[in-house]
């Protein structure tokens, strides 16, 4: 029966095959550009969520404070309040698992002929677990390094790059501002931050050596900023309190005074980015889907059509045993099989206008299969709700009536 | 009276103060007035009647395609007024065959296809529908057009076809609407030919409209309808004043 009725709902769409064309090309466009949309959207979200991986989980960033100045007051890191031993300080305090001082400076290095201007940071072997950062080769320098403020290095991708080519860094030396450092390690390649800076284009020196050789400092043992890790995501609030609670013992500051610092939860503003982006590829989702719901009413327009043009048949159709059912099931199944073979092409489409746009825009696009099985059960769906009502009506005619229309 | 002897009289049709109205702007209009007819197995009926004496009214309501404003209808022993739509279908696919003046073939579809359509909605296999139709086309000379679509034969072939369809599910019943109005003399007379053969060698009982004399002539038993009243009633032999045709 079945077989029967599909052999003739090919019948017909074969008929009219400009029209049957016309109305799959709705479901093609709608289809393909939901698909297309949502592997944008992944894509991004995908880029998104990797920069924040690469940033660390779990993160608090604490930068010196503001001061003020005959009345002006000056933005944050303006006056050198953290040191190293507020940072060793934090480490102790329960739901923190790690801590990182940080004092960056630009500095010019030089291996052989090669030069290259970066950001140094000087910090301690922890800053590497708190950044979720590993080494590509080579070792991490030790707290050892860091107490005889010795002069080492681990360099990102990037500097390895410039300056050394394809040759191995381990164990070479460097010249940072003209003093020698010994490259320990390499660091593992990171990629772009959340802000779009190339995060490999780095070097690490012991946070001693920066202070005391490299960069020197106004106030011995001060850092610009202090990085430090929780735990776990759930003990991110009490731990922000409790090192709040810390600073502010530690800086002598009196009730009712300012901080002069301040802790930012950079793993909360990552979320509200991933957030963003992820309402991003739900619009660009929504949008196609309102090109799918187009298509939807072609067929049902196509189809009542249809059924007028066929009135004479269904008729004949009748007078010679097909009950309602039957009448309903051929115009449903020709609906369903638009629609299903213009979201078949609508796939194909779809995935094809990803890769285009992956290729032309560089931007990395991610088809998945739960896109693709969401775009064929909402492309079935649209074909039996749209198909319906035009199919319903034909099986409603009165026999008499329909075999009498000409 | 047994049961056998009960169903081996069960009349075809039954018809018993049957009224039909149509409902127009201008109010009712009746159509048919309180019919009473009874057609045994084995019959050959023509029905006669002017235009707009309400025959093609009469045959509608005849084969289920209508249904009447009042009075009672068996059909093959069940009261039509008591069947769902579905049954009715049931009705028309099993115990009915049509057969119309304007042939009612679907053009898309083969000879072969269009004459195992019925067999569809019976839920009979595809290999057995096909089967039976070339049987049937065979049956009215057909069968080497099997693959031919309706607009590649002739107006007599179309006809011949449509009653192959008709016979594909071994009706009771034939109804024909005005079989030959499209057709010459000529085919008109090889279709006739060929209804009284199915009505004389297989028994099917076979009601035909027309308003040809000729045509009602292959009959044994003449309707005359005039104004919705069975005005003639009877043996085509004793009916010369009602034979007139009525084009």
């Amino acid at each position: 029966m079945i077989g029967a009725m599909l052999s003739e709902a090919w019948q017909a769409m074969h008929a009219n095959r400009m029209r049957t064309f016309l109305t799959m090309l709705g479901m093609v466009i709608g289809v393909g550009a939901v698909i297309m949309m949502l592997a944008i959207g992944q894509g991004v979200q995908q880029k998104v969520a990797a920069s924040i991986a690469s940033m660390g989980s779990n993160l608090f960033i604490i930068l010196s404070g503001s001061t003020t100045s005959g009345g002006a007051r000056m933005g944050s890191g303006a006056v050198p309040t953290l040191t190293v031993s507020d940072a060793q300080a934090l480490e102790e305090l329960p739901g923190i698992a790690a801590v990182a001082p940080a004092q960056p400076g630009t500095a010019q290095l030089v291996y052989g002929p090669n030069n290259w201007s970066t950001q140094v940071y000087g910090t301690t072997p922890s800053y590497l677990t708190v950044r979720d950062w590993t080494m590509a080769s080579g070792a991490n320098f030790t707290d050892s390094d860091v107490r005889s403020a010795t002069r080492v290095a681990l360099l990102g991708q990037t500097v390895v790059q410039n300056l050394f080519g394809s040759e191995d860094p381990i164990g070479k030396t460097i010249r940072i501002k003209n003093s020698p450092y010994v490259v320990l390690g390499v660091l593992g390649a990171k990629g772009q931050s959340l802000d779009g800076r190339d995060q490999d284009d780095t070097v690490i020196v012991p946070v001693t050596t920066a202070q005391r050789k490299l960069f020197g400092s106004q106030f011995a043992g001060s850092v610009r900023f202090i990085m430090a890790q929780a735990v776990s995501a759930d003990a991110m609030p009490a731990a922000e309190k409790a090192m709040n609670e810390l600073l502010r013992q530690r800086h002598h500051i009196r009730n009712g005074e300012d901080d002069d610092f301040s802790v930012r939860n950079l793993t909360a503003m990552a979320n509200t980015a991933a957030e963003t982006t992820q309402v991003l590829s739900l619009m660009l989702g929504a949008i196609a889907s309102i090109s799918l719901l187009v298509g939807g009413i072609g067929i049902m327009n196509i189809m009542l059509v249809s059924v007028t043009e066929r009135t004479r048949e269904i008729g004949i159709r009748m007078a010679i045993g097909a009950c309602g059912r039957d009448v309903l099931l051929q115009f449903l199944l020709e609906a369903i099989i638009i629609s299903i073979i213009g979201c078949f092409i609508g796939v194909l489409l779809g995935i094809g206008g990803a890769l285009v746009v992956e290729k032309v825009t560089g931007l990395g696009v991610v088809v998945t299969v739960m896109s693709i099985v969401l775009a064929f059960s909402v492309a079935a769906a649209v074909g039996i709700f749209f198909g319906w009502y035009p199919a319903r009506k034909a099986s409603r005619l009165k026999p008499i009536d329909a075999l009498r229309f000409q | 009276m047994s049961e056998t002897a009960a169903t081996a009289v069960m009349p075809v049709i039954r018809i018993e103060h049957l009224y039909k109205e149509y409902l127009t702007g201008a109010g009712a209009v009746p159509v048919l007035h309180e019919l009473d007819v009874t057609v045994m197995p084995g019959e050959f009926v023509a029905i006669m009647g002017p235009s707009g004496s309400g025959k093609s009214t009469f045959m509608n309501i005849l084969g289920c395609l209508d249904v009447a404003t009042r009075g009672s209808y068996w059909l093959n022993g069940r009261d039509v007024n008591q069947q769902s739509s579905d049954e009715l279908a049931h009705l028309r696919n099993q115990v009915i065959g049509f057969v119309f003046q304007g042939f009612n073939l679907l053009p898309r579809a083969s000879l072969e296809d269009n004459v195992a359509l019925p067999l569809i909605y019976r839920g009979v296999k595809r290999a057995e529908r096909l089967a039976r139709a070339y049987e049937m086309l065979e049956k009215v000379g057909l069968g080497q057009y099997r693959y031919s679509r309706p607009n590649q034969i002739s107006g007599g072939q179309q006809q011949r076809v449509a009653i192959a369809r008709a016979l594909v599910n071994q009706p009771k019943l034939i109804l024909a609407d005005e079989p030959t109005g499209n057709l010459d003399t000529h085919t008109s007379q090889e279709i006739m030919a060929l209804f009284t053969e199915l009505n004389q060698r297989d028994g099917i009982t076979v009601v035909l409209v027309t308003h040809e004399a000729d045509i009602a002539g292959y009959a044994q038993r003449l309707v005359r309808l005039t104004d919705g009243n069975i005005v003639y009633d009877g043996p085509v032999e004793h009916a010369a004043e009602h034979l007139e045709s009525t084009a």
